[in-house]
């Protein structure tokens, strides 16, 4: 068993705020099934902008439900901008600590956060969108998030960096990217990271180019899955796809794997295409 | 009330078991291979453990070999027979093997032996014409398990050792599962290795035994000694031995019970769960399965949320969840039987052992049902 704290435990078997708020001020949806953790926290605001209440759904293990109704009880009473300045150490400080394997469901519980305030103050989706280069494609995390829980944690190892938010904890496919993040984060380079090739590419071009992204950048990692995609057709800038194996009966393809899909070939093909999957 | 229902992860070793072992740690403690007689009285016990483990397995004695646990009889016998065999020929393995035998695979796969991983269908199974086909292209190194540790899923292991023989393969089964808990007999059965571990039958952890067909050919994995006719260097751990004789005499006694009793508790667990937990699933082969063995499904809630509230109620069992066994993906053999991500990070295994009463598996059904209701209320996905 895993060692939690009294309170750890405490939140996990009686959770507080649990529930969804009618009507609320935002709304942040993270994680997923497939990850084996999700969470959809709402709030409301009070006249004087500040968090009147929280609440939270969590589908996770003792520490995601207990990091859950320890960030509603954080942030109540809040202004959203002392409430975007909560990091997800201060959700696990809050639990009295967490062990590092579990760091990631406080990070979960800040990521919400995040998306609920963008949700209010920009009326953008509540769900988390993938901008910027993926660096796992497992759990979908792009070397934005990654930076920032090296920088927020302080974090030295690549095993750290999975503790904190799954990155590398699939197939492992991206230990050596982790490993070189690392390294430039710690060495605070502020250098941007290489853009995606520019060019105006004829559609023959297009298509050979997608389809060598595909086999090199997509295929081999949903094959270690038992599962395959093949390129239906491309038709301007739309790319039609479908996925086949064991990925073709997984549920949460249309909101991962195609979201994965999607920014892979915007990285290596052009910045302008959408990915559809096409329906049987 | 405590409820112990995680029996594929390990037994409670049973009374008769301890007090068999006692004097080997007071009395009978002396090298069995030593020629004097602190050590020639003992080998003698050595020997008969050793008749045991064979009458529980309808093999004959000498081709019996102890080793410390069923995960140094797998590497034992898949890196043995493959080494031996030669660069040329396969290692076919399964996909939902226990990593006792998976790994040693990818280990050799390094070492560029091919390794082939047959899939299994969503029920567990896996196609034996597969299997013949894979076969067609020569001779190989199998390693098949006979029962799965997860679902309990048992597999056509008398149909596979025959496909496999008349290739001119090898064949070996992790049988850590089975053993005990199926009717097993080797002379009738052409298995070339079967892996058992001692602690899965009630016997302590630390002790195990692989099978080897006389005339088989496999290199020694531990060298260093005489010991076990040379092909296992290591002073015998005589107590454990002994205590692992012990156990087989008492399974082959229990196993009766276990196909029947024990099938029928399991079965009313089932029952019960299914009827008072909507949306809940089997995982597995419902009509070749494990006596003792339940997978369960709870959808929409994750598995390690739901041991931590069974085990406040006195109830242990396991879970293929990502959560519980500290990686991040949920267990390799639910997702190989294509089990959606709603159902399979909320699976539960529960194992029973003939040590379970009716009252225990009553007491199970009716504490369940209430924290999947509870973890439901919790969760995104369910709606109110």
């Amino acid at each position: 068993m895993w060692e939690y704290t009294d309170k750890v435990l405490d939140h996990f078997k009686n959770p507080r705020n649990v529930g969804e708020i009618e009507d609320p001020d935002g709304v942040g949806e993270v994680g997923s099934m497939a990850c084996g953790d999700a969470l959809k926290l709402t709030f409301k605001l009070d006249e004087d902008g500040r968090i009147a209440d929280a609440r939270f759904k969590t589908f996770g293990c003792a520490s995601a439900i207990a990091s859950s109704s320890a960030l509603t009880e954080l942030i109540k009473g809040m202004t959203l901008e002392e409430a975007e300045k909560v990091t997800n150490r201060e959700i696990a400080e809050f639990l009295g600590g967490l062990p590092e394997q579990k760091m990631h469901c406080s990070v979960l519980g800040r990521e919400a956060l995040d998306v609920a305030i963008r949700n209010h103050r920009t009326g953008q989706s509540s769900k988390k969108i993938l901008e910027g280069k993926v660096i796992c494609n497992c759990f979908g995390i792009t070397q934005e998030e990654i930076e920032r829980v090296i920088r927020e944690n302080d974090l030295s190892t690549v095993e750290e960096v999975t503790n904190y938010c799954k990155a590398g904890g699939g197939c492992g496919a991206c230990i050596p990217d982790i490993e070189q993040i690392l390294d430039e984060t710690r060495q605070q380079k502020t250098e941007a990271p290489a853009a995606a090739p520019k060019r105006r590419l004829t559609t023959v071009q297009k298509i050979h180019l997608i389809e060598e992204t595909v086999d090199r950048e997509i295929r081999p990692m949903l094959q270690k899955d038992g599962g395959d995609l093949e390129l239906i057709d491309v038709i301007g800038n739309r790319v039609i796809i479908s996925f086949r194996g064991m990925c073709a009966q997984c549920n949460v393809a249309q909101f991962t794997m195609k979201d994965v899909v999607e920014t892979k070939l915007r990285e290596f093909v052009a910045d302008n295409l959408v990915v559809e999957e096409e329906k049987i | 009330m405590d409820v112990y229902l995680d029996n594929n992860a390990t037994t409670r070793v049973a009374p008769e078991v301890i007090e068999a072992m006692q004097p080997f740690f007071t009395e009978l403690w002396g090298n069995p291979s030593s020629m004097h007689h602190f050590g020639g009285q003992v080998a003698r016990y050595v020997e008969q453990a050793r008749e045991k483990v064979a009458a529980l397995l309808g093999a004959s004695p000498e081709e019996i070999l102890f080793t410390s646990c069923g995960t140094e009889s797998n590497n034992t016998a898949v890196r043995g027979a493959t080494e031996t065999a030669g660069f040329e020929v396969p290692i076919i393995t399964t996909r939902v093997e226990h990593p006792a035998v998976l790994e040693p695979c990818r280990h050799l796969g390094e070492q560029g032996y091919m390794v082939v991983k047959l899939n299994v269908d969503a029920s567990g199974q896996i196609d034996v014409e597969e299997l013949a086909e894979t076969l067609s292209h020569g001779p190989a190194v199998v390693s098949i398990m006979w029962a799965n540790n997860e679902t309990g899923v048992v597999f056509p292991i008398e149909r596979i050792a025959e496909i496999v023989k008349q290739a001119g393969g090898v064949f070996h089964t992790d049988a850590v599962q089975a053993v005990g808990k199926l009717p097993i007999d080797l002379s009738r059965t052409p298995i070339d290795m079967l892996s058992m571990s001692g602690h899965k039958l009630h016997a302590p952890k630390g002790i195990g035994a692989l099978y080897i067909r006389k005339g088989t050919k496999i290199r020694p994995f531990l060298l260093g000694g005489h010991q076990e006719g040379g092909r296992r260097g290591g002073t015998e751990n005589v107590p454990y031995i002994v205590g692992l004789g012990r156990a087989c005499e008492l399974a082959k006694d229990a196993l009766d019970d276990e196909m029947t009793r024990v099938t029928a508790l399991r079965d009313r667990l089932e029952a019960g769960l299914l009827e008072r937990c909507p949306d809940s699933r089997i995982n597995g082969d419902r009509e070749h399965r494990l006596p003792n063995t339940s997978n369960i499904s709870f959808q929409y809630i994750e598995g390690e949320a739901i041991l931590y509230h069974l085990s406040d109620v006195g109830v242990a069992a396991s879970s293929g969840s990502a959560c519980t066994s500290g990686s991040l993906e949920p267990s390799h053999v639910i997702r190989a039987m294509g089990v959606p991500f709603t159902a399979a990070h909320g699976s539960i295994r529960f194992s029973l052992s003939r040590y379970n009463t009716e009252e225990q598996i009553d007491y199970v059904i009716e504490h369940v049902p209430p924290i999947v209701e509870r973890l439901r209320k919790l969760s995104p996905f369910v709606n109110e």
